[in-house]
């Protein structure tokens, strides 16, 4: 991999591309990550971050996280804030899976008490909380039901049994993003979404049980703030998005986008992935107004998915999950636009903020974290490789450096393709049992292809988020049960 | 085979090129190249139930995205594994229109195996060309 010979090193994990470096840049890139990251990063990375410097209205960098691998449009890992008076929106800087996002959700039981009955717990999440191509959900909704979930998010599932106050305060947003329209989605994308809640889709798609072991509390305050108590504390972490429905929401705008851009609007792009339109037009408000419901129909899912989570443990253990503990830490989402205020230039101003492939890390005393949290920071849920481990950590007060945004995973290094090559799934599931870790798959072949050797190393991601400041870690979690897409 | 999956153009999700004489050859495999990235052996998808697949579109390029939108659509809508045999693309007004007689059947994870679900078909690359040799597509899928 080349690294541009333009690229200048700011910090140890800060480095910039200057506006030089391609025709068109409007602000410098800034990629973080440490030497070893960064020089690993694929070139994508680096043209994609200095193609999104390109776009109107886009505000002090284009930047590019520890995790970040090329994507279309946006890199993988790419934050942009716009002016929302002089700026776009664009699809490409979201992603396909509006809201893809992480939950994170804590029980009082230790390793210990969970191993005798690991299988059981597994092969049970596995029966009910369905994944893999095609596969529905069980709360069976008609189309015009859909649309009030889409609108409502995790207030829906509140009225409707599938959640308890207490979740909704603790996910971003609290679950639902004001301003969602259903009449602005196609019926398509409700006729692809409306049986999917309480799936988890596939990819890199999984849910996991682990494990706080004592040695890898790095933080124990923070650890107690967020409900990481005891050590070898097991806890659910999973990972899925808004499925069909925001797929479709994102393919359709994508052409609205593209049709008005150029001819409308007289915006000229690098990359027709990166089709966009003034934030403040009718199509984007439209699309800000369509994803907002894919926002919202992926909270609804992750939340339907915890109370299935609830179910089975209770099944599973015999006991109410008031007793088991089972208690959301938090719900951070990946692919979004927010308006958000931030201060640029030393004055405080309202921006549109594009995370894909980011998580928002917001810092100690800020809004938009729940009250309980505040004098610690957002926990932030960064989720690795199913043979690794994954990663709580808080956002911190020198985060406003990337308008307070950090890495949302370990970001791949190795394609679908050759890791189907290189790894057998059928060996993965033994080698990783063997290690503590069972896993039940909806694909083998899917498997291999999230095998660990696929993904950058988790640890150095996290440590390159800590050393450019943008947020510290708190607790290293380590799986013992997956059930994968 | 009449399409090749390329390894190294898009590290997280899938990409292929199909080829065929013929621009509707061409429908036909691009459709089996999206449907055997979710399915392993396409033998395994039984013509049990039939649709029909319309699109409309100012371009070839357009017209192929609209149609291997379908693919998607139905796999999520109707949990279905579709296979064209057919395609017929008429010219009008300036406009192509498509029309396609798809087969398949539910999916089941007991008879068919199943790989990574799509979830889009990108514009990354994207390109359909009419060479000497016959007609070609690039398309990049998002998983």
């Amino acid at each position: 991999m080349a690294v541009p010979r333009e690229l200048r090193q700011i910090s140890d994990a800060v480095w910039e591309l200057p506006v030089s470096w391609k025709p068109g840049m409007r602000v410098p890139a800034r990629l973080y990550g440490t030497r070893d990251l960064v020089e690993h990063f694929d070139d994508g990375v680096f043209e994609q971050a200095a193609n999104v410097a390109t776009l109107p209205g886009i505000q002090k960098y284009s930047f590019c996280m520890p995790d970040g691998h090329w994507g279309y449009g946006f890199p993988i890992g790419g934050v942009a804030a716009f002016d929302p008076d002089e700026g776009v929106i664009s699809p490409g800087g979201i992603g396909f899976d509006i809201n893809c996002g992480m939950r994170l959700v804590a029980t009082n039981l230790t390793c210990g008490e969970v191993e005798p009955h690991l299988h059981r717990l597994v092969d049970r999440l596995f029966e009910r909380i369905p994944s893999g191509v095609g596969s529905t959900g069980f709360v069976r909704l008609d189309e015009d039901e859909f649309l009030d979930v889409v609108e409502q998010g995790s207030r829906w599932c509140l009225r409707n049994g599938y959640a308890l106050p207490e979740d909704l305060e603790l996910t971003e947003e609290q679950g639902c993003m004001e301003g969602a329209d259903a009449a602005k989605v196609s019926h398509k994308a409700v006729q692809r979404g409306h049986n999917q809640i309480g799936t988890l889709g596939s990819g890199n798609h999984y849910l996991e049980i682990q494990v706080a072991r004592k040695e890898n509390i790095f933080n124990p305050g923070l650890a107690r703030a967020f409900g990481i108590t005891m050590p070898d504390q097991v806890v659910v972490m999973y990972h899925c998005g808004s499925r069909g429905f925001g797929h479709q929401v994102a393919t359709d705008y994508l052409h609205v986008l593209l049709d008005v851009m150029e001819r409308v609007y007289g915006i000229r792009i690098i990359d027709r992935e990166l089709a966009c339109a003034p934030f403040r037009s009718p199509q984007g408000q439209d699309y800000f107004s369509a994803m907002k419901c894919a926002v919202n129909m992926s909270f609804a899912n992750r939340q339907v998915i915890l109370h299935r989570v609830r179910e089975v443990f209770s099944d599973v253990f015999g006991k109410s999950p008031d007793d088991l503990g089972i208690r959301q830490v938090y719900d951070v989402t990946h692919n979004t636009a927010k308006l958000e205020e931030h201060v640029i230039d030393g004055r405080r101003r309202r921006v549109l903020i594009h995370r894909k492939g980011s998580t928002r890390a917001f810092g100690p005393g800020m809004e938009g974290i729940p009250e309980r949290y505040k004098p610690f920071g957002q926990p932030v849920i960064i989720g690795g490789s199913m043979e690794t481990g994954s990663y709580l950590l808080a956002g911190v007060e020198s985060g406003d450096q990337t308008f307070y945004s950090t890495a949302h995973g370990s970001g791949r290094v190795m394609s679908r393709h050759s890791a189907r090559k290189k790894y057998q799934g059928k060996n993965l599931v033994r080698e990783m049992q063997f290690r503590g870790i069972y896993v039940r798959t909806a694909s083998l072949r899917g498997l291999a292809e999230e095998a660990g050797g696929a993904y950058k190393d988790i640890d150095a991601v996290a440590r390159a988020s800590e050393l450019a400041g943008i947020s510290t870690p708190v607790v290293r979690l380590t799986p013992i049960g997956n059930i994968k897409g | 085979m009449p399409y090749t999956y390329l390894e190294e153009i898009a590290i997280a999700d899938a990409a292929f090129e199909a080829r065929a004489d013929t621009r509707e050859g061409l429908f036909v495999e691009a459709g089996d190249a999206l449907v055997n990235v979710m399915v392993e052996d396409l033998k395994s998808v039984r013509p049990l139930v039939r649709r029909s697949f319309h699109a409309q579109a100012e371009d070839l390029e357009r017209l192929l995205f609209e149609y291997l939108q379908q693919f998607i659509f139905f796999k999520d809508a109707e949990q279905l594994l579709l296979r064209v045999s057919k395609v017929a693309i008429t010219e009008e007004s300036g406009m192509l229109e498509l029309t396609a007689e798809a087969a398949g059947e539910k999916i089941d994870p007991k008879r068919h195996d199943l790989n990574a679900d799509v979830k889009a078909v990108t514009l990354h690359r994207f390109r359909v060309r009419h060479e000497p040799g016959g007609w070609t597509a690039v398309v990049v899928l998002d998983i």
